[in-house]
C-alpha cells in the first residue's frame, strides 16, 4: 500500500511503512566517485572493519578523468589502494557513474541505491528508490550494507498529453523547477507519471529523475513499465505500483503547451521562456552530463550539426556519457558529424560540468550546457555565466554562437535515426547494453520521416 | 562572543568550496579555501566559534561533503539558516557540524552582530533577542550525542539508530 516509495519500502523491509517512518534498511549497492570516494575511504577505515561486500560497492571515476593534476591523480590513487585492498572489483574509469549504474545492471525497479553523489536521483527513472548522500553515510553503507532512511513523503507530477516536436523531458523538469523553486521537493520523494512520461523511453526518463534533486528531490521515481522490462531486457522485472497512494501534493503539467525552457545563471530556479534569452551571446556549448549525455542527445544533437558548422567564436564540447554511448555514437557516425561540424569530442565522462576539468570557463564568459547546475562558479569563473538547457537548444545555439530556437533550423533530413535501435554491429553484453525500448514520442526533429 | 557571518539564499555547496578547491580529503586545506570565491575574505577572517547565519535553502547542489568539513574547519561553530538542504543537512550532522533550522533569526541580525547558539535545545541570542530553532529529530540527535555518525555507529552500531525510529 501506498506510494511508490512506500511500496519499495514495504517490500524491503517485509511490513508496512509509512512516510515520515524512520527506517534502517538494507541497500543493493553503494556508489561513490573519484572526489566523494576518497572522503568516503577515509570515514570506512575510521570504522575498522570488513568491507560490507565487494560485489556491491561500486567506485567510478568520472568526475575528474584522466587526472588532470598530480592532486585528483592522488583521489585516483586513495580509490584504487582501497579497491585493491578491500577486493572490490567494480570499478569503472568509462563514464559518468550515473549511466553506469544504469548500463552496467545495478538499478533494478524495486531496488535501494545508494550514491555519493547527488543526481543518484537518476536510477528512479527504472523505479528504483535511489538517493544522494554525503561521504561519511556512504562508508557506513560501505561497512555495513544499510543505512537510515526517513521514508519520505511524495509528490505526484501528472505530464498531461504528448509533448510537442521541439520539447524534450528536460523542458519539463525545467518547468517544474520553475513551479516549485529550487527547494520544493526538500526531503520529498516525487513521482513523475502522467501520459508524456508513458510515453518517455527510459533515456529520457532518466533526465526527469535525474533532475529531481536539483528541485530538492531526495528520489525521483517513475513506475517500471514495459519500456523498463525491454530497456532492461528481462521480462521477469515485478509489477511495481502506487496502491492507494497518499500524496503530499498533485501537480499537473499541461505537457503539449509547453516552450523550450532555460534555467538562467545564476540557480537553476532562475527559468525563463527560451524567448526572453534568445540572441544571448555564447563562448561555450557543452552537449553531455548525467542530465542530457545519452545516446538520443546526442542523436538529436547529431541531427543539427549534419552537414553544418558551430559558430567559430564558441566552444562546442560533446561528452558522451559513457564509452558505451561514445561507442553507439561512433556506430552511428555521430562522432564524425560533431567533428566536421567543428565540435571537440572529449572522453566519456563528467566534462565541463563541474569546472574541474577540462572546458572551464573564463571571468565575463558565457556558456550554454544540457546539464542540471548553473551556480556561479559551477563550471568555472564565478565571473561567468551558466544557462541550462534541452540538446536541440544547445544544438542551435552552437550553430548560431548565440541562445537560438531549434524550430527554427531544419535538421538534416538524412540523420540517422532516434536514438533507439541498438545497431547491430556494436557489441552487446546482457544487460550492459541499454537495450532499446521500442516506442515512445518521436524525436522531434531527428528523425527522416 | 561569537560573531554572524551573515549570507543569502541558495548559498551552493559549489560556492562553500568550489569543484577546483576539493581536490583533497584534507580539512585543513578545505577550511583555507571555504568561500574562497563567493566571500574571499571568510576563511581569513572567521574565527573559532564564530555562527554563519543564512537563509533558505543553504547547502544545495552538489552532496560533497567538503563543505560542511570545510566550514567546520574554518573554525564556525554553527550554521544556522531558514532551510537546508537535505544532503548538505545530513553530510553536517554527519561529520559533527551543528546546524540549526530556524526562520525568525535571519531578519534581526547583521554581518559581525555577536550572537550564541546552544545546537541542542535551538535557542539562539543575538542584539538582546531570543530566538526558538528547530529541535533536531531523533536520529540527528543521536549523531550529535556521539560526535559524529562514525562515532555512533561505531560504538553503539545501527541499533542506536533503531531504537529512535
Amino acid at each position: 500500500m501506498g506510494t511508490l516509495t512506500e511500496e519499495i519500502f514495504s517490500r524491503r523491509l517485509g511490513r508496512t511503512v509509512h512516510a515520515g517512518e524512520i527506517v534502517v534498511a538494507p541497500v543493493d549497492y553503494a556508489m561513490a566517485h573519484d572526489v566523494t570516494g576518497p572522503l568516503a575511504i577515509e570515514a570506512f577505515r575510521k570504522l575498522d572493519v570488513p568491507l560490507w561486500d565487494p560485489e556491491r560497492v561500486i567506485m567510478v571515476f568520472d568526475h575528474i578523468l584522466p587526472a588532470n593534476t598530480v592532486a585528483s591523480a592522488g583521489l585516483h590513487k586513495i580509490v584504487r589502494d582501497f579497491a585493491d585492498e578491500f577486493g572490490v572489483t567494480h570499478v569503472f574509469q568509462e563514464g559518468i557513474c550515473h549511466q553506469l549504474m544504469v548500463e552496467k545492471g545495478f538499478v533494478r525497479p524495486g531496488g535501494i541505491v545508494v550514491g555519493a553523489d547527488s543526481h543518484s536521483t537518476t536510477y528512479g527513472a527504472l523505479g528504483c528508490f535511489s538517493a544522494g548522500f554525503g561521504s561519511t553515510d556512504i562508508a557506513v553503507t560501505f561497512a555495513t550494507g544499510r543505512t537510515w532512511f526517513r521514508v519520505p513523503e511524495t509528490i505526484r507530477i501528472n505530464l498531461r498529453g504528448q509533448l510537442p516536436p521541439g520539447i524534450f523531458p528536460k523542458d519539463l523538469a525545467l518547468k517544474v523547477i520553475r513551479m516549485l523553486g529550487a527547494e520544493g521537493a526538500n526531503y520529498l520523494a516525487v513521482e513523475w507519471g502522467g501520459e508524456a512520461v508513458e510515453a518517455m523511453s527510459v533515456d529520457e526518463r532518466l533526465t526527469l529523475a535525474n533532475l529531481t534533486v536539483d528541485f530538492g528531490g531526495k528520489a525521483g521515481l517513475c513506475e517500471p513499465d514495459e519500456n523498463t522490462r525491454l530497456y532492461l531486457g528481462d521480462a521477469e522485472v515485478s509489477d511495481l505500483h502506487p496502491v492507494a497512494p497518499e500524496y503530499r501534493s498533485l501537480i499537473e503539467v499541461d505537457a503539449e503547451t509547453l516552450e523550450p525552457q532555460i534555467a538562467c545563471p545564476p540557480a537553476i530556479d532562475n527559468v525563463q521562456d527560451l524567448s526572453t534569452v534568445e540572441g544571448t551571446k555564447l563562448d561555450e556549448v557543452f552537449v553531455g552530463s548525467c542530465a542530457n549525455g545519452r545516446i538520443e542527445d546526442l542523436a538529436i544533437v547529431a541531427g543539427y550539426f549534419k552537414g553544418r558548422q558551430v559558430n567559430p567564436r564558441t566552444r562546442t564540447i560533446v561528452v558522451p556519457a559513457s564509452k558505451q554511448i561514445y561507442m553507439e555514437a561512433l556506430a552511428r557516425g555521430y562522432i564524425q558529424t560533431f567533428m566536421e561540424a567543428g565540435a571537440i569530442v572529449m572522453n566519456a565522462g563528467c566534462g565541463p560540468c563541474l569546472g574541474r576539468q577540462h572546458g572551464v570557463l573564463g571571468p565575463g564568459e558565457r556558456a550554454l550546457s544540457t546539464s542540471n547546475r548553473n551556480y556561479a562558479g559551477r563550471m568555472g569563473s564565478p565571473q561567468a555565466e551558466i544557462y541550462l538547457a534541452n540538446p536541440s537548444v544547445a544544438a542551435a545555439s552552437a550553430l548560431a554562437g548565440e541562445i537560438a530556437d531549434p524550430r527554427r533550423v531544419t535538421p538534416s533530413p538524412t540523420l540517422p535515426t532516434r536514438g533507439r535501435e541498438t545497431p547491430a554491429s556494436l557489441p552487446t553484453r546482457g544487460r550492459e547494453t541499454p537495450a532499446a525500448p521500442p516506442r515512445g514520442r518521436q524525436v522531434a526533429g531527428v528523425s527522416a520521416q | 562572543m561569537s560573531r554572524v557571518f551573515k549570507f543569502g539564499d541558495a548559498i551552493s555547496t559549489d560556492a562553500i568550496i568550489p569543484g577546483r578547491y576539493n581536490v583533497t580529503t584534507d580539512a585543513t586545506a578545505l577550511g583555507k579555501a571555504c568561500f574562497i570565491e563567493a566571500r574571499p575574505d571568510f576563511a581569513t577572517s572567521a574565527q573559532a566559534g564564530d555562527v554563519i547565519v543564512a537563509g533558505r535553502n543553504f547547502g544545495c547542489g552538489s552532496s560533497r561533503e567538503h563543505a560542511p568539513v570545510a566550514i567546520k574547519a574554518a573554525g564556525i561553530q554553527a550554521v544556522v539558516a531558514q532551510s537546508f538542504a537535505r544532503i548538505f543537512y545530513r553530510n553536517a550532522i554527519n561529520i559533527g557540524l551543528p546546524v540549526v533550522q530556524c526562520e525568525a533569526v535571519y531578519d534581526a541580525v547583521a554581518d559581525g552582530d555577536p550572537i550564541s547558539v546552544d545546537v541542542r535545545s535551538g535557542a539562539i541570542e543575538t542584539n538582546g533577542k531570543m530566538f526558538t530553532g528547530e529541535t533536531p529529530g531523533p536520529v540527528a540527535m543521536a549523531i550529535m550525542e556521539a560526535g559524529t555518525l562514525i562515532d555512533l555507529i561505531k560504538t553503539r552500531g545501527w541499533a542506536a539508530i533503531e531504537e529512535v525510529s
